[in-house]
């Protein structure tokens, strides 16, 4: 009786490590599947010219603009609002029906589908503000998609500040707010920076929520023309830009060029490199400032 | 100074308290306005499929006729919508049968197997996998999954197991990360007075850790499922879409997110066509909330048991 319970501890032991190591590998053949078909396009090439829909040697430059400028002009509206929310519910919220009704919508908000979240914004952002299919909408869109990570990231980050450091403060006669602002937020920088980095990198690969509000159109633009109110210009919000992941869906649907599978699996391999980018650079990041922070640096 | 507990409007107190306290709340109470927006916006389109267009909602629910541009000489457009949601359920169910042991045993490796290895390879591994964007997995699953099917299987290839696996793949690391946290929590004295009274490893595992952490981790298989349901490019792209009923798993299908992300540019804004779609995102956005409350009650029904 007693073998058999042991072989079978064995038995399962070996599963369980054949279920890691293939984990493992799975990633190393995806990753390399994608970067090994892509590496002919990685060049600096590719990256900057315009792309092509009737012969081969298209690039991804707009696309690769379109897709930074859209993690920023989202940010602009998400940081605030869910660093505010966030500071709301770490700080001020009681425990009552209204921080209950706040924590089940932000469940609800980060819940949602992001298809969901792109026909809101089509309605919204697109059809009721008679934007049409713009970058703002789509930023819009996009900001809707982040908040409640934000919020929560916010929320997490200022409850995890040492409780002592916020009693000190208001031991020395500040008010809720300066401890807040003076003492609690600094302290909070290191996982802040770290979770706002990740969120912004989701943008990075969302489409699903974009191509109803920024639209799948290759709009093009201008990039001498630096006059943000003209339509052509690259800086303008008011035009319609698809973004890198929304390039990589439509060439797959409706991609016309010659080549249009190795320009979707070119944007696949940059699309991951910036992915891992932004994973590392936030790890770093986050490490580097916690250290600096508390004093070990 | 501001003598604590009293309310006091002098202007050193707004400064330096009240201002900032307003917008925080202000901004806390907009994510409720928010949800309420968004649910009011989608519900007012999607509900005038049968207020206005005066749709059957139960052949809406079970009718697998979907010829919503249907000319009213021949007898007007139909909205069925039961194949997609039929795809939408047995994509994400299918998904969840193959992803669900995978997940767990990658979790109980990642506590109670290596912990060392768990947290330098696998956790970094897992965080990679949240990173990739969904249009890169339906990318590869097209390129890689959808002509191995077809060669070994015969046909196209992309058929509902195509989708399946493909989103197995991006809903495992929910699953796992959710287990991970179930497992870590439990108290230590489970495992020990397991060992103590001589059980090995897998047995302790099976008899004890497992069933303990099963609210955390039906939380976790809750909302893998919901993100499989929402998920729409990457199924869109090696589902194959087809309108019919599909006969085997190996058949091509289509799901509630594929038939909006296709049809929704094309019908124009008022007709039923659209309408009809805007129900679709309704019944999803619905759904999700469902998903949310199964979560909230297993919550509960967890903590009890403590």
């Amino acid at each position: 009786m007693k073998i058999k319970s042991q072989v079978t501890d064995k038995i399962a032991t070996t599963i369980f490590y054949m279920a890691a190591v293939f984990l493992v590998l799975l990633l190393i053949l995806f990753t390399g599947y994608i970067i090994y078909n892509g590496r002919h396009r990685l060049n600096l090439n590719f990256i900057f010219t315009e792309p092509n829909s009737m012969e081969a040697g298209g690039g991804i430059g707009p696309q690769l603009f379109n897709t930074i400028y859209m993690v920023v002009l989202s940010m602009i509206f998400t940081l605030p609002i869910g660093l505010c929310a966030g500071i709301y519910m770490a700080e001020y919220a009681k425990p009552n029906r209204l921080t209950k009704t706040i924590r089940f919508c932000i469940e609800a908000l980060a819940s949602l589908p992001s298809i969901v979240i792109g026909l809101f914004g089509l309605l919204v952002f697109v059809t009721m503000t008679g934007w049409g299919y713009t970058l703002l909408s789509g930023a819009l869109a996009v900001s809707v998609l982040n908040l409640p990570i934000i919020t929560r990231i916010s929320e997490d980050a200022i409850r995890s500040v040492s409780p002592s450091i916020k009693e000190a403060s208001l031991a020395v006669g500040a008010s809720h707010w300066q401890t807040i602002v003076k003492v609690i937020l600094p302290c909070a920088i290191p996982s802040l920076i770290t979770g706002i980095i990740l969120t912004s990198g989701r943008v990075l690969g969302e489409a699903a929520a974009l191509i109803f509000t920024a639209g799948i159109s290759g709009f093009p633009i201008d990039f001498s023309n630096m006059d943000p109110t003209n339509t052509s210009s690259p800086l303008s919000p008011f035009r319609p830009a698809e973004t890198l992941a929304v390039f990589i869906y439509k060439v797959n649907s409706e991609g016309t060029a010659p080549d249009a599978r190795m320009v979707a699996d070119g944007a696949s391999a940059v699309l991951i490199l910036f992915v891992f980018v932004f994973n590392i650079a936030a790890r770093i990041l986050g490490k580097t400032l916690s250290r600096r922070f508390s004093g070990k640096s | 100074m501001i003598k604590k507990g009293k309310t006091n409007f002098s202007p050193h107190y707004i400064r330096t308290e009240l201002l900032g306290k307003t917008i925080v709340t202000f901004f806390g109470i907009f994510l409720i306005t928010l949800t309420i927006c968004l649910v009011f916006f989608i519900a007012s389109k999607g509900l005038s499929t049968f207020f206005k267009d005066k749709q059957s909602p139960l052949d809406f629910l079970f009718s697998s006729i979907w010829k919503p541009e249907r000319g009213f000489d021949e007898g007007g457009p139909l909205t069925g919508g039961f194949v997609f949601i039929f795809g939408s359920v047995s994509i994400s169910s299918l998904a969840l049968l193959i992803s669900t042991p995978f997940s767990i045993a990658i979790a109980i490796f990642m506590t109670e197997i290596s912990p060392k290895f768990g947290q330098k390879v696998l956790q970094p591994v897992i965080e990679v996998f949240v990173g990739i964007p969904s249009v890169v997995y339906g990318w590869v699953g097209l390129c890689v999954l959808v002509p191995f099917i077809g060669n070994t299987f015969g046909g196209l290839g992309k058929s509902l197991l195509a989708g399946a696996i493909v989103l197995a793949v991006m809903i495992f690391p929910t699953i796992t990360s959710v287990s991970v946290d179930a497992l870590k929590t439990l108290p230590k004295d489970y495992k020990e007075a397991s060992y103590a009274l001589g059980s090995t490893r897998w047995q302790t595992i099976r008899k004890v850790l497992v069933p303990a952490a099963l609210p955390g981790m039906l939380t976790g298989i809750v909302l893998g499922l919901a993100r499989a349901f929402g998920e729409a490019l990457a199924v869109q792209m090696v589902i194959g879409n087809n309108f019919f009923m599909p006969k085997s798993i190996l058949d091509r299908s289509i799901t509630l997110t594929s038939v909006i992300t296709m049809e929704m540019g094309e019908a124009p804004i008022g007709t039923v066509h659209n309408n009809a779609l805007w129900s679709l995102a309704l019944l999803l956005l619905i759904i999700s909330f469902l998903f949310i409350a199964l979560i909230h009650k297993i919550g509960a029904k967890g903590s009890f048991s403590k």
